[in-house]
């Protein structure tokens, strides 16, 4: 079995930044990453693409070669395609890479597991052709593919970055269907002083803007009720605006109102989470430094709290500073001191946050959705029948999952966990908290027998004997 | 399989090989992420649910959904998670044996 100074898992830009900064300072670290290049979701293949792309997709994307390349780094090891199943105590995680499994172990181990869309459950959202705008944008990242009759609908600035990769691929959007409402940009700009701090960002939002405008892509705002029509596939968005029903004919739908921290591989090692009501989601609790109450485990980037890919960026730098300390490899002073310009960076990202949580907030329809509509895409539970189990006296998502499965299927609650959760709160009167998450057990990811029998081969596990014959 | 694509390859050209798709053969390019090959491909339908039998396509592209499952050569896999090699005989995921948790 590799045993490494430091395991991180994940290798987007707070993976990246970490092993590149831990390495710096002496320790031996092993970056796994399920994809099959380093990046994450918002470098996506920046190393891979053709030039004609990377600049459709902008100078913010391609800035992530900087990161891709400084993993070029003697202790530094990169295992792509590592699908990570377990974190152990110990710092042993197992993952499956080429079809057979195998283990790493680390001193410390650092999650930088990124973010996943918020799911946005309106009727009509398990469809084919419907997809989340982040899957919109890794197709123009990875792939050169645009949707060609497409509509975005949600809400927040994600939206208007693909609408405008989109506009420049050839292909510009039919329409964007936008949640928030004016009384939204109102209370936001009660945080126009954190705004004004984060003016690159409300700049770079207004050129956007002002692209789709000139593109004549249409915006409708303030939209409810939507409703996405089709029977085999997306046909249509059905929606009102101001009272009055719309609808547009279209062929694929680009669901989005926000991100939320990717959690369960800090779940399944019980690291404690608190709900972050301005972000509408749960966090891992850690101190500044992504530092959990587990001592080994530190947390970095967007899956301790949703701050953006610079932001991100930071955060792994400061976690690998910590650990460094912890490991002996840096004096308290020395983390201190090559600390201090990163945490003013970190908060010069994070200014902008409060304006854009309560300017762009999730759509509150898909939050607490009709009892007919689907929140459980693996097992098909609804709304419905969650407030059902509720009315049976169930409490927590996982009585819940007992009752009815939801969360059982492969993708294990990453796409209702927090539906379930919003849904048992909203019927018993209990606080998000108080109602808690589903638990998170191994394997975080599917993993077949022969998989763990090809590691049984390699590594002569004892604990694996019974899957011998 | 709708053989008018909703998508637009950008960048056409380079290296295709051929795979099968329920039976059909389509000429992917090489190397490619799967799932994106054939939504441009016409395929929207990439499984159907062991519940309820409903159609199924990709959702979220970066392998935490589960929705773009297809059978490759007798194994269920994520398209997303996938890339176009010559020969790959792809199949619908059948409702019935689509990849079930073991609790």
């Amino acid at each position: 079995m590799t045993r490494s100074d430091l395991v991180i898992i994940g290798a987007g830009p707070a993976g990246m930044a970490a092993a590149r900064t831990a390495a710096d300072q002496g320790l031996s670290v092993t970056l796994l990453d399920e994809q099959a290049r380093p990046g994450g979701q918002i470098y996506r293949d920046v190393d891979h693409v053709p030039e004609s792309r990377a600049a459709r997709l902008g100078a913010e994307y391609t800035e992530g070669r900087r990161l891709t390349r400084a993993l070029a780094q003697d202790r530094i090891t990169h295992l792509a395609g590592a699908v990570v199943w377990a974190i152990e105590e110990g710092g042993v995680v197992s993952y499956t890479r080429h079809g057979a499994a195998a283990q790493v172990t680390g001193a410390h181990v650092l999650l930088a597991t990124g973010a996943l869309e918020r799911p946005m459950p309106v009727p009509g959202w398990t469809l084919p052709g419907v997809m989340t705008a982040g899957a919109g944008q890794i197709l123009l990242k990875q792939s050169g593919v645009a949707a060609r009759r497409a509509v975005l609908v949600g809400a927040g600035p994600l939206l208007y970055l693909v609408a405008v990769q989109m506009v420049r691929a050839g292909s510009p959007p039919l329409a964007l269907i936008e949640t928030q409402t004016t009384a939204d940009t109102a209370r936001a700009l009660r945080h126009a002083g954190g705004a004004l701090r984060g003016w690159p960002y409300l700049r770079k939002g207004m050129s956007l803007l002002a692209e789709l405008r000139r593109a004549g892509v249409p915006r409708h705002k303030g939209a409810r009720d939507i409703v996405i029509e089709g029977a085999a596939r997306a046909e249509a968005v059905r929606f009102k605006l101001a009272g009055k029903a719309r609808r547009v004919a279209c062929e694929t739908v680009y669901l989005h109102h926000g991100v939320v921290p990717n959690t369960q591989a800090a779940r399944s090692l019980g690291v404690p989470h608190r709900w972050d009501a301005a972000q509408h989601c749960f966090a891992p609790v850690v101190d500044r430094w992504g530092a959990t109450e587990r001592t080994t485990v530190h947390v970095a980037g967007d899956g301790a709290g949703i701050g953006g890919a610079r932001a991100a960026e930071i955060g792994g730098r400061l976690a690998a500073l910590d650990i460094a300390m912890r490991l002996g490899a840096l004096s308290k002073g020395q983390r201190d001191a090559l600390a201090q310009p990163l945490f003013r960076q970190l908060d010069a990202e994070r200014a902008i946050r409060p304006f854009l949580d309560a300017a762009y907030p999730p759509n509150a329809a898909a939050l607490l959705p009709e009892d007919d509509t689907i929140i459980c895409r693996c097992e098909e539970v609804r709304a419905g029948d969650i407030r059902r189990y509720a009315a049976l006296g169930c409490l927590g998502p996982n009585q819940a999952k007992a009752f009815g499965r939801a969360g059982m299927g492969p993708c294990q609650g990453r796409y209702c966990g927090l539906a379930v959760t919003a849904l048992l709160a909203e019927a018993t009167g209990q606080t998000p908290d108080e109602t808690g998450y589903l638990r998170i057990r191994p394997p975080l990811k599917p993993v077949t027998l022969g998989e763990l029998a090809a590691m049984h081969d390699e590594a002569k596990d004892p604990r694996l004997d019974n899957l011998d014959h | 399989m709708s053989t008018d694509s909703t998508f637009l390859e950008t960048e056409p050209g380079g290296a295709r090989v051929r795979v099968w798709f329920d039976g059909t053969p389509l000429d992917l390019p090489e190397g490619a992420n799967l799932a994106g090959a054939l939504l441009v491909a016409g395929v929207s339908r990439f499984r159907d649910t062991p519940v309820s039998g409903a159609p199924r396509g990709p959702f979220c592209m970066m392998g935490a959904c589960f929705d773009c499952l297809v059978e490759i050569d007798g194994v269920t896999r994520q398209a997303c998670m996938t890339e176009v090699r010559d020969g790959l005989h792809i199949s619908r995921a059948p409702s019935s044996e689509a990849w079930r948790d073991p609790e």
